[in-house]
């Protein structure tokens, strides 16, 4: 009576869990915490399996108990009208199963210690890349210190080979509220929290794009503060070192749009290195064409989404932090002109 | 006999008071079961805000890339919906069946102080009141609107004047301090009441279960609630005096507000449990008709939840980067709160075992507890595990997890009580037809909505996102998890037509339609006033069982 | 049916549960002993991490004499009681007095201190992390002495008025008990602000 619906349901959702168990099925979702191609991302994962397949069997174990249960001893209509025998307590019932909870709890402790451990207190290899990733509203800021590289929302890092492995090791900062990086594929999250350093590592093994975004409610735009995660072959990666370290190629004559962006107060918050713009509230443009997306994920990098976000961030992004300059749609467009030859 | 030949005051004619009259009486109660009945009307009211704010969550959501609602709109839909749903249903609801059944079930009077009790929950109402005044209020005027939109936890330092300027944290602050006041004042009043007034014979260890409960959740709400009243008290300071608590640029921890507020946000849990868990103990004996399996036990391991529940506050952060000694400790902890919470899991099968279980409405809901139960407990121990939670945490599958404790647990266990009490209460029976139609739409409801809304949780999808998009595996499990909204209302929609229809129709309940066997229910059906013509006197834990059954009471066996 | 009129297993036994008053209290004063701890582990979490401003070894000078006041004012009330409870309620109305005399040289102490750290040395509750510590720590202990205060003066305004006695004493014991613990409170705050913090 009860229980055939509920069995249906949950038999579904058994499925349901198992489709989403895939590893690395790309089809299922880009962001599964069940496919990790990471260190810390599959000690977890395989963490996780342990603890699924106790809790599981604790679940069949009680709900078959309870099924039985509430089937078996169901009033029938056969019955007198007497109660039935009054049961006040069994000792050794009652120590059986507090002892073999505390068993398993004391086992899944030790376990779960044991991957603690090994992710937080990893020791930091030499050849490792330091990034340092600073938390705004709404968007990533992304240095290479040692690589003297600042960039945005895009974050490359290399490939590591698991025989000569080479992490990444991320200092976690932020600039205003709280926020947390999460890629679930590369590693469970951390949070960004002003005043309070953090730093977690990813040694991903397979190259390739990998997404995540902010997990940390950080006001009005946190749903869009992506995050793409390139993991690049190591000569891919040097190479965009090569190229982000760079200053924007400076021509021989400013051009219309370079000069609206500099008297704009556009360089009162964006750095585009090599020219009079040097400020720091708003993304580094300097390398901005390098990127696919524009307002860390919000919009697909193209002229004409420029002009639009250049328009009315708005549009793209209501609450976000970059108000509108008050351009008109040509001048909007003439900027966007300038920004697309910054590559 | 005597309760029920003593007839009820009235004017003298036939005809009603006035209604001013009558509001007034209302207005100006100190009784307690005056002010259970307030509390919980209430709460149902806020039950259906906060179900509406949930609602246009859901819609939002249901699609990626929706324009069903702005994200300022979200985000303070979201804020109050949680917000609402702690402070302004479930806390005054438990309190109102505390308020209700205590006295009652202990054979005293009235609560140990009638007036405190009144003044609670008038500051309770006052409090709700000022947090949907922010809708409204401040400049809410020539905006749209200034609720908060802070989340119900309001970490810092988003709350601070510089990153929320208006008013919107001042009303969570300022509306949740006071309803803050009218709770320790409510918890004063169970504790003094319990200790103090028992009747003759009923020592700790002969009270019901429900009282017991009632009791340690007292106790936890005189110990938690302060924490949240001193950190407010900081945040405001920081907002209005220029202080440096949460003030992260001249040196301040953002991550001292989490651990002042989870520390009073995880026992706060704890609180809304285990009053859940006395309307299991009361309910699922009766209609198994065997005695609660293991009393003592379940005492001890209430206790022990309570005490272990004010250690584990920092699993809610994981991700904050505490060392990895602390976040040891803190799995510890959690998972140690497993043990007693599974052992009253067993306790009430074994209750049901070798019993005769009549599937009235408030057992089919408290059936369905013992298993949701069951899996939001499993779901808590991989949060607890903190790698684990390291991936899952802050996203939908805590979402899912902590809906499957407080609707799947909690709620259900609620709907249970009202149904049990119901005839006590008003004096009729409610429709045994509509509460079963209640429930499998609800649980239904309930089902599709929570259960799969695990799945975006481990697909990556986090929480407190007004949008996300496509191509990401979330779509279809978002729309399941929508639709299942519009069951769970329905079901809601039942259950207050049944109520209030019976309340007018109902067939008339006699003291005891149940066959129960604390006290309340050896006097009338609503009780006079005073409660009982004359304070009982209990051998047992079960006194109506000794009475119905001279012949084998109880006090032989306990 | 009301009365369950069994053969109860043992002979008629005593039923003394304790008073409400002071069972109230207890749990009040535990609630409030909540708050205060969370402010003081504020504060001590931030001793030391006031990167500007006055120190608090630079500002701060022990208030023994206040200090001793306030907690005299423990010892007068718990003879005024003692006098209250066998009637003689005229002394208890002197040592009463003494009691909110006492409470309110402290307040004065506090005021004077604070007076001398905001114009002297330029420490507000705005200033650093030590003077929103210290403001607030202090400030909720002195705010809690002021109601006590209130409350004892109502007292005494009632015995004035001939409207207390012997029979009160239970009532009073438990605003008493209050009292006692305002003063605990202090201690412990004493010894974190001006003895560790220093």
């Amino acid at each position: 009576m009860y229980t055939r619906p509920f069995s249906a349901i949950m038999i579904f959702c058994g499925l349901a869990l198992a489709a989403c168990a895939e590893p690395a099925h790309p089809y299922v979702s880009p962001t599964s915490i069940f496919a990790p191609v990471s260190t810390p991302a599959q000690s977890i994962f395989d963490l996780s399996v342990f603890v699924l397949q106790v809790t599981a069997a604790i679940f069949i174990v009680v709900f078959s108990l309870l099924t039985y249960a509430v089937v078996k001893f169901r009033k029938k209509a056969t019955t007198d009208g007497r109660e039935p025998a009054q049961v006040y307590g069994s000792t050794q019932l009652e120590l059986a199963w507090t002892v073999i909870p505390v068993l398993i709890v004391v086992v899944l402790f030790l376990a779960a210690a044991r991957v603690i451990a090994s992710i937080q207190n990893a020791p930091r290899p030499s050849s490792a890349i330091q990034v340092t990733v600073i938390g705004h509203q709404f968007w990533w800021e992304f240095r290479y210190p040692s690589l003297k590289v600042v960039s945005a929302n895009e974050l490359h890092i290399p490939v590591s080979d698991p025989a000569h492995p080479t992490p990444t090791f991320l200092t976690l900062l932020s600039a205003d509220t709280d926020h947390s990086f999460w890629v679930p594929r590369l590693a469970g999250k951390t949070d960004l929290i002003p005043n309070h350093p953090n730093s977690m590592w990813v040694d991903p093994h397979e190259t390739g794009l990998y997404l995540g975004q902010c997990a940390q409610y950080c006001g009005t735009q946190h749903a869009l503060m992506l995050l793409r995660v390139y993991v690049d072959s190591r000569e891919d990666f040097d190479r965009w070192i090569q190229q982000q370290s760079q200053p924007a190629r400076i021509t021989s004559t400013v051009s219309p749009g370079q000069r609206l962006f500099e008297t704009t107060a556009c360089v009162n918050c964006h750095t585009i290195a090599g020219t009079a713009a040097k400020g720091t509230y708003g993304p580094d443009l300097t390398h901005l064409m390098s990127r696919q997306t524009i307002g860390s994920g919000a919009a697909k990098n193209n002229i004409g989404n420029l002009i639009a976000w250049i328009y009315k961030p708005d549009r793209f992004k209501p609450g976000c932090k970059m108000p509108s300059m008050g351009l008109t749609v040509q001048q909007s467009a003439v900027v966007a002109a300038y920004l697309v030859t910054l590559r | 006999m005597s309760t029920e030949s003593i007839a009820w005051p009235t004017s003298g004619t036939a005809t009603r008071r006035p209604f001013v009259e009558q509001l007034h009486e209302w207005v100006s109660t100190v009784d307690h079961k005056r002010l259970g009945v307030l509390y919980i009307l209430y709460a149902l009211a806020f039950l259906l805000v906060g179900g509406v704010e949930a609602t246009i969550l859901r819609i939002q959501l249901i699609r990626p890339l929706n324009h069903f609602v702005s994200p300022q709109v979200f985000n303070r839909m979201f804020t109050m919906h949680g917000t609402t749903m702690i402070f302004f249903v479930a806390m005054p609801v438990l309190f109102g069946f505390a308020n209700y059944l205590v006295p009652l079930m202990i054979g005293a009077r009235d609560m140990a102080f009638p007036r405190l009790n009144a003044f609670s929950f008038w500051m309770t109402a006052f409090g709700g009141l000022l947090l949907y005044y922010s809708f409204i209020g401040g400049d809410g005027l020539y905006g749209a609107g200034n609720a908060p939109d802070v989340g119900w936890f309001a970490y810092a330092p988003l709350t601070s004047k510089t990153f929320s300027r208006g008013h919107s944290t001042d009303f969570w602050t300022l509306s949740l301090l006071v309803s803050g006041f009218g709770s320790i004042g409510t918890a004063i009043n169970i504790i003094t009441t319990v200790v103090c007034m028992r009747c003759k014979g009923m020592t700790l260890g002969k009270m019901p279960l429900l009282v017991w409960l009632n009791l340690v959740m007292a106790v936890l709400v005189v110990l938690a609630v302060s924490p949240l009243t001193a950190a407010q008290i900081m945040l405001l300071v920081d907002r209005y005096l220029g202080g440096h608590f949460f003030d992260t640029q001249a040196g301040g921890s953002a991550v001292m507000w989490m651990h002042f507020f989870w520390v009073f946000g995880h026992p706060e849990v704890y609180v809304l449990v285990i009053p859940a868990f006395g309307f299991a103990s009361e309910i699922i004996p009766v209609f198994s008709r065997k005695a609660i399996f293991g009393y003592p036990v379940m005492v001890a391991a209430t206790v022990c939840i309570a005490f272990i529940g004010m250690s584990v506050w920092a699993h809610h952060m994981f991700t904050v980067g505490m060392s990895s000694n602390a976040n040891t400790f803190f799995v510890l902890s959690t998972m140690a709160i497993a043990v007693p919470t599974g052992i009253k899991i067993f306790n009430w099968l074994a209750t049901m075992w070798g019993g005769q279980i009549h599937f009235k409405t408030p057992m089919l809901f408290c059936t369905a507890f013992l298993f949701q139960f069951l899996i939001a407990g499993l779901t808590g121990i991989m949060l607890g595990s903190a790698p684990f939670d390291w991936q899952l945490g802050n996203s939908y599958f805590v979402i899912a997890h902590f809906h499957y404790v407080i609707v799947g647990g909690i709620l259900f266990t609620l709907f249970g009580a009202f149904y049990y009490w119901f005839p006590k209460i008003s004096g009729r029976m409610y429709n045994e037809r509509l509460g079963k139609l209640h429930f499998w739409l609800f649980t239904i409801g309930f089902h599709l909505t929570f259960d799969f809304m695990h799945i975006p949780g481990i697909l990556g999808m986090p929480r407190r996102i007004y949008t996300y998009e496509p191509g990401r595996g979330w779509d279809i499990w978002n729309l399941i998890v929508t639709i299942g909204v519009f069951f769970q209302a329905a079901g809601v929609l039942v259950f207050l037509g049944n109520l209030l229809w019976s309340y007018f129709r109902g067939v008339l309940a006699g003291s005891d339609p149940w066959d129960a066997w604390t006290l309340e229910w050896s006097t009338t059906s609503p009780p006079p006033v005073y409660n009982f013509a004359k304070i009982p006197e209990v051998a047992s834990r079960r006194p109506l069982w000794d009475l119905k059954h001279p012949e084998d009471p109880d006090w032989h066996y306990e | 049916m009301s009365t369950p009129a069994l053969a109860t297993p043992e002979t008629d036994i005593g039923w003394n549960l304790p008073e409400r008053g002071p069972v109230g209290m207890y749990c009040l004063i535990a609630a409030e002993a909540a708050i205060f701890t969370i402010f003081v582990v504020a504060y001590i979490f931030y001793i030391g991490k006031s990167a500007t401003g006055p120190q608090p070894k630079d500002v701060l000078s022990v208030p023994i004499f206040f200090t001793i006041c306030l907690l005299s004012s423990s010892l007068t009330i718990h003879f005024a009681l003692k006098l209250l409870r066998s009637g003689k309620v005229l002394s208890f109305a002197l040592w009463w007095l003494l009691t909110i005399v006492l409470g309110a040289a402290f307040l004065a102490g506090t005021a004077s201190e604070w007076r001398h750290l905001i114009y002297d040395e330029g420490l507000t509750i705005q200033t650093n992390l030590f003077g929103t510590t210290y403001y607030s720590l202090v400030g909720l202990h002195a705010f809690h002495v002021t109601v006590g205060l209130l409350a004892l003066a109502t007292v005494l305004i009632f015995t004035f008025l001939g409207d207390v006695n012997k029979q009160h004493a239970e009532r009073v014991e438990v605003l008493s008990m209050y009292w006692h613990f305002v003063d605990v409170v202090w201690v412990v705050v004493f010894f974190v602000v001006y003895i560790v913090g220093r």
